[in-house]
């Protein structure tokens, strides 16, 4: 009995792991194993499964609204609806740069940011001013009803127009 | 009449009562002043003995203290403005601006709140020039001045979650940009933003998050900070004072030949 246990104890000598470690390294594995678990516990209590926000489309209302050459800006929805020659197009009005609510100013044919002063055009491309990226053109059709609407979490390349 | 007081303050210190709360006993020995002090909760984060010359007067004296104390005004402040402020929208900003005229006093203590903030801002500030200046930086310090870094950066975020709390025009643009610039981290940014403010939008989800960082979260981290700070400053031998150190403690060789 004794010689059986010390060929154990010298198995376990050999092969590095005494019963001492072996147990060590289980606590050290488990709390491993529970730190793990509550950052992931963590960053999914933190991440809120349902957002009461508004929905991303938004109905902008009849085409006939809006004149031949305006920019128009919805400030609960943050876009601007632009009519030009060639069509209706959406633009998301919240600046490139530190998320500012841009305005439209026609004495200066100029939408720009009253935060940091970054300027754009009404195709959205970047005149001056802080900006990294021109404002995104936004997905637009007409309803069934025959109404403008926009997807804001749908950015387009520019120069899509819907004709009515 | 001082000798008198003095008797009553004596005999008051050897009641029951005073040695059940103050286990230090009476007697002036120094024994007894240093145990007063390492037997008292508050004042054992401070050296139980201190060179007099760390107690001479000058121009910069007490920042860090200042700074504490501003910190003092702030939590005492902040929890009373806490009985009048609902963290909902667009409740916050009724409250607010009920706290500044209806509330009895509400004005002054908002306003002593948001003052003591931006003092407390300058006065980290200035401890920090002055520990800089005068090099208390240097070991055996070193460690004191990373918490204090640490301590910077909770001020900081202190103001800035307090900022959203008013939950008007300035709060919302503010936080709008100030979380936009957390979305420039690279990778993780997008999702530091969600996390920090609860959603895709600056609204009740992000300020329900700052309240709870502001009142709940931030400053009991400050306040273990602060603990950790104090005690190094005992451990690291004091508060540094000019000529009371050779210029660097820790060297390998003598910084001059002895004599």
């Amino acid at each position: 009995m004794a010689e059986e246990k010390k060929d154990r104890i010298q198995t376990a000598a050999n092969s590095g792991l005494d019963r001492r470690e072996f147990f060590v390294r289980m606590g050290l594995g488990s709390l491993g194993i529970a730190a793990a678990g509550t950052a992931a516990f963590g960053y999914q209590f933190l991440s809120p499964n349902v957002l009461y926000e508004p929905s991303p489309v938004v109905n902008m209302g009849r085409p006939e609204s809006y004149q031949l050459d305006s920019v128009t800006l919805d400030v609960d929805a943050r876009i601007f609806v632009v009519h030009g020659n060639e069509g209706f197009f959406a633009l998301n009005a919240v600046c490139t740069h530190l998320g500012c609510l841009t305005a439209w100013k026609p004495e200066i044919d100029t939408i720009a940011c009253p935060c940091h002063g970054s300027k754009f055009t009404r195709e959205g491309v970047k005149k001056e001013g802080p900006a990294p990226k021109p404002l995104p053109w936004l997905r637009m059709w007409l309803s069934e009803d025959g109404e403008l609407m926009v997807d804001r979490s749908n950015e387009i390349p520019p120069s899509q127009f819907v004709r009515v | 009449m001082n000798t008198t007081l003095a008797k009553y303050f004596d005999e008051l210190r050897g009641t029951r009562v005073w040695r059940s709360v103050f286990r230090g006993g009476t007697g002036s020995s120094t024994l007894h002043n240093s145990m007063a002090i390492q037997q008292n909760v508050f004042l054992h984060l401070l050296s139980t003995k201190v060179r007099k010359r760390m107690l001479e007067f000058n121009a910069t004296w007490y920042l860090g203290t200042l700074t504490l104390g501003t910190f003092g005004i702030l939590t005492i402040t902040g929890i009373l403005l806490m009985l009048y402020y609902h963290p909902s929208a667009p409740q916050a900003y009724a409250d607010t601006k009920d706290l500044q005229f209806v509330v009895s006093s509400g004005q002054f203590l908002r306003n002593l709140h948001r003052w003591s903030a931006h003092a407390m801002v300058f006065l980290v500030f200035a401890h920090m020039f002055r520990v800089f200046y005068r090099g208390a930086y240097r070991p055996p310090r070193e460690f004191n001045w990373v918490i204090g870094v640490v301590l910077l950066l909770i001020t900081l975020l202190l103001s800035y979650t307090g900022y959203l709390l008013p939950w008007d025009q300035l709060a919302f643009w503010a936080i709008t940009v100030g979380s936009n610039i957390a979305s420039a981290v690279p990778v993780v940014g997008g999702k530091v933003r969600f996390l920090m403010l609860g959603g895709h939008f600056v609204n009740a989800n992000a300020l329900l998050r700052f309240y709870v960082l502001h009142c709940m979260i931030l400053p009991l981290v400050a306040l273990l900070f602060v603990a950790i700070h104090f005690w190094r400053i005992r451990k690291d031998g004091g508060l540094y004072a000019r000529h009371s150190e050779p210029d660097v403690v820790m060297t390998t060789a003598p910084a001059r030949p002895p004599l």
